[in-house]
């Protein structure tokens, strides 16, 4: 019997869009309160995951069409930069540096380089997970 | 003031704890699939609704903490939660789970059987 998917894609694509509106907030709120690069990049996933699980590969891959693997690569980039960075004004290899700015929109910010590194962690979780879910979906 | 809001929060608290009781015994007690699922996705939704929105009263008079969060999980365990009763139901009826044997109705039966001779015809 052919079946439809209705009730299931059409909840799918309002959850996901709350659950990486989630996963951006915790992404954002690490420094703070519970939280972080890793839970959010899983959270992330999961919203693909969702969207993988409520449409097939080949519709999700249109929807975001991004190679995981560089996805990884972005990230180690970006982390390891961060790290490195410190070596250019004579400090110690990952020690951060952070400072207040008066940013138009969002008024007396603090802006910090580890949130640089969380980004890098964020995206190879992401990229990791995807990864694999995707490989493991391909195989026949 | 704060007192009365305490008191709601902790009824409400009490009511979804109760709720989701029922919903246990309904799971243990009810005869077939459908009817189990029925139970455990209707009303230990509500309960887990009226205990996160307690919670979030209690936070919000006690300690002046708007907890965002709690509301945000109120909306996505009430989108998601029947959702999941709805895929869980039918892969249990597409698997041929049969229905229970007192039952009467099953619509769903017939545009089972109508289904497949239509698109045989065409």
């Amino acid at each position: 019997m052919k079946t439809n998917d209705i009730i299931l894609q059409t909840v799918a694509k309002v959850a996901s869009l709350v659950i990486i509106l989630f996963s951006i907030y915790i992404f954002f709120g690490g420094h703070y309160s519970p939280g972080g690069g890793f839970v959010g990049g899983l959270l992330a996933s999961g919203a693909i995951v969702l969207l993988l699980l409520a449409y097939d590969l080949k519709t999700v891959a249109n929807m975001l069409p991004v190679d995981y693997k560089l996805v990884v690569a972005a990230g180690l980039l970006i982390s390891s930069a961060t790290v490195s960075g410190a070596l250019f004004f004579d400090a110690p290899l990952m020690t951060h540096a952070y400072q207040y700015f008066e940013l138009p929109l969002l008024g007396h910010t603090s802006l910090h380089t580890a949130v640089l590194f969380d980004l890098g962690v964020y995206l190879v979780v992401i990229g990791i997970t995807m990864t694999i879910i995707q490989t493991i979906g391909e195989s026949e | 003031m704060a007192e009365i809001f305490k008191f709601i929060a902790g009824c409400l608290i009490l009511i979804g704890a109760f709720l989701s009781l029922v919903s246990a015994f309904g799971i243990i007690r009810l005869p077939d699939v459908y009817t189990r699922n029925h139970a455990a996705s209707k009303s230990s939704t509500l309960g887990i609704m009226s205990i996160l929105i307690g919670t979030f009263i209690y936070f919000f008079l006690e300690h002046g903490h708007f907890n965002s969060r709690i509301l945000l999980g109120v909306v996505f365990i009430f989108i998601t939660a029947p959702v999941a009763g709805h895929i869980i139901s039918r892969a249990a009826y597409n698997t041929g789970v049969k229905l229970w044997d007192k039952s009467v109705l099953d619509d769903l039966k017939q545009a089972h059987d109508r289904i497949p001779s239509e698109q045989k015809d065409q």
